[in-house]
């Protein structure tokens, strides 16, 4: 197939792409690879700079880093892949009805689309965060709700052009219903570029949870996520740089390996593209 | 011009509406009512600021008669008092707040600008080449760093390990006051160096990226053609013909990135303990400080809509078939 070829020829997107996998399994494989229980407190081995037995150190209350980085995984890989999918969701019913059906339907979705994108989400997030409680489920739905508008915007261009084919209008002809012609004749033509802009969602999903977490007002503790643990690092910053080091680079690796693997494809979808 | 000026702020008013309108359904996502529930367990509340909360939004009526007083308020910038101890206006305590943010936006605008394009033309007339591909390699990396972690390590490698840098506030908090004007200005710049570095960090992988796509679809038009086969030297070509083209598109995404350093701000005003809107906004949402998170979700949105208008009315100024058409 011409896609996965192109695709295996670009050495940033296989190396995006190795990377996710490795991320994926580690956080799958967290009860059998994590070296230490990522909880489980010492005092007798406070603040240990990396070593031998703590490859990346251990934190102000003993526990082991590398551990607590595999678990914390689990979260931003959790957060990354529902929040993403809400947003989808919405952007891709909301794009499609506005691109199918034009005039005022059209024009209403994409107002809100243009209001959606006046606030800056990070103020949007914090406040509803605040008014609700600080927990997991909400952060993944309040992302979720406050980043469909590419992906709306995206299908709804989709569905202006494809709505115009002939093999839509057969559909109409033989008494599709407008649901059927929208998910099952045009929507499949269209998931290339959401399938896209899916993937390098995750990834910026994935740092606005990191964000929110270390600001603490995220992911809570003892939980381990990225972020919360950047909280820890900025505490002791000054005698333990392996806390604020280490959790970091994994945002950034995993944020990276999305972002590589989600061009990489939308390359490969659409050679045009490629500069 | 002034037509499509006139048109543009036409445009504005719905969308407007639209802020105040998802602002006011933020408002009421609290449970039972913004003054119910949550301020029971407030103890920063006291009773007779629920009661003044009660008043202000008139929540014995119908939820749209709500929504208009409200409305009518927030157009004369009304935008209630604090909860906290000080009850301050709310416009006032953003109104103070609003200048260093702003600044320190605008100062990591004008790097990104600066840097950004450069590195994105470069990239374009380099295309393939290993300074394009480790600039490429570069600017994803920059995408996918968190600005927090940046700020971090900065801190700690400017402020404590070299101690070059201070890392918190915009000023010395001793002996600034003893400073001359140009001592006063080198303080500053000495403090708002990193926080600058550290918002624009995030922009500038995303615009430059941008400048060399814009650049390299524009070296593909037959104009550039054109020039070149009447034998125009190549920086003329690319410098005069190619890159006035190229950055229109890139205005836009400049308006488009004000929204994000705005939010970006309460990241790293948190972290470097500047008083900004940033910071202030967080801490308003820690002590649910209902009036003043609002009204900052009203004001951070307005800014929103500035931003694209000024970016508009730039690009309908470099480009005729906009202000014309």
């Amino acid at each position: 197939m011409m896609f996965w070829r192109r695709l295996l020829e670009n050495k940033l997107a296989v190396a995006g792409g190795v990377i996710v996998s490795v991320l994926l399994a580690a956080s799958l494989l967290a009860p059998f690879i994590a070296p230490y229980d990522p909880a489980q407190i010492h005092v007798d081995r406070v603040l240990v700079p990396p070593c031998k037995e703590h490859p990346l150190g251990t934190d102000q209350l003993g526990r082991d880093v590398l551990s607590r980085i595999i678990w914390g995984g689990r979260i931003s890989l959790l957060v990354g892949f529902v929040a993403v999918g809400i947003a989808t969701a919405i952007g891709v019913v909301l794009g499609a009805v506005a691109g199918y059906y034009g005039g005022w339907v059209d024009g209403l979705i994409m107002r809100l689309v243009d209001v959606m994108l006046c606030f800056p989400a990070f103020f949007l997030i914090l406040a509803v965060v605040a008014l609700l409680e600080p927990s997991i489920w909400n952060i993944m739905v309040v992302i979720g709700l406050t980043s469909w508008m590419g992906v709306a915007r995206l299908v709804r261009a989709e569905f202006l052009s494809l709505k115009e084919r002939d093999f839509v209008l057969a559909a109409r002809s033989l008494g599709a219903s407008p649901a059927r012609i929208i998910f099952v004749h045009i929507l499949p033509n269209a998931m290339g570029p959401v399938f896209v802009s899916a993937i390098l969602g995750i990834g910026s999903a994935i740092l606005t949870e990191s964000a929110l977490s270390f600001l603490g007002i995220g992911v809570q503790p003892p939980t381990p996520s990225w972020g919360n643990m950047l909280t820890a690092g900025k505490d002791h910053l000054e005698i333990a740089y392996w806390l604020s080091l280490f959790p970091g680079l994994a945002i950034l690796l995993t944020v990276l390996g999305y972002n590589l693997l989600g061009e990489g494809i939308r390359d490969a979808l659409d050679p045009r593209l490629r500069d | 011009m002034a037509r499509y000026l006139f048109r543009r702020l036409l445009t504005m008013v719905p969308l407007l509406l639209g802020i105040t309108m998802i602002s006011f359904a933020v408002i009421h996502l609290a449970p039972g009512e913004p003054t119910g529930l949550q301020a029971e367990f407030n103890p920063k509340i006291t009773k007779e600021a629920r009661e003044r909360l009660r008043a202000y939004y008139g929540l014995d009526k119908p939820l749209h008669i709500q929504y208009l007083l409200w409305l009518k308020r927030v157009a004369t910038l009304d935008l209630g008092r604090s909860f906290s101890p000080d009850r301050r206006p709310v416009s006032e305590k953003i109104l103070e707040r609003l200048p260093i943010t702003v600044t320190i936006n605008l100062l990591s605008m004008l790097l990104i600008i600066l840097v950004a394009i450069p590195i994105g033309v470069y990239c374009a007339t380099h295309q393939g080449s290993f300074g394009d591909r480790a600039l490429t390699v570069f600017v994803f990396v920059g995408y996918a760093t968190p600005t927090f972690w940046l700020a971090l390590l900065l801190m700690l490698l400017f402020g404590v390990k070299l101690g070059w840098l201070p890392i918190s506030g915009i000023r010395s908090l001793v002996g600034y006051e003893a400073m001359g004007p140009l001592e006063k200005a080198i303080d500053m710049g000495r403090h708002l160096l990193l926080p600058v570095l550290v918002s624009a960090f995030g922009g500038l992988a995303g615009l430059s990226r941008y400048m060399r796509t814009s650049l390299l679809e524009v070296i593909r038009q037959d104009y550039i053609t054109a020039a070149r086969a009447k034998g125009l030297p190549e920086g003329k070509v690319i410098y005069k013909h190619a890159l006035r083209n190229a950055l229109l598109p890139v205005i836009t995404i400049l308006g488009l990135s004000v929204p994000g350093l705005i939010g970006g701000s309460v990241i790293f005003e948190t972290i470097f303990s500047i008083p900004g809107m940033g910071q202030l906004f967080f801490y308003s949402v820690m002590a649910r400080d209902y009036p003043v998170v609002m009204g900052m979700l009203v004001i951070g949105a307005v800014l929103t809509l500035v931003g694209n208008l000024l970016a508009d009315l730039a690009y309908a100024w470099a480009d005729p078939r906009i202000r014309v058409g």
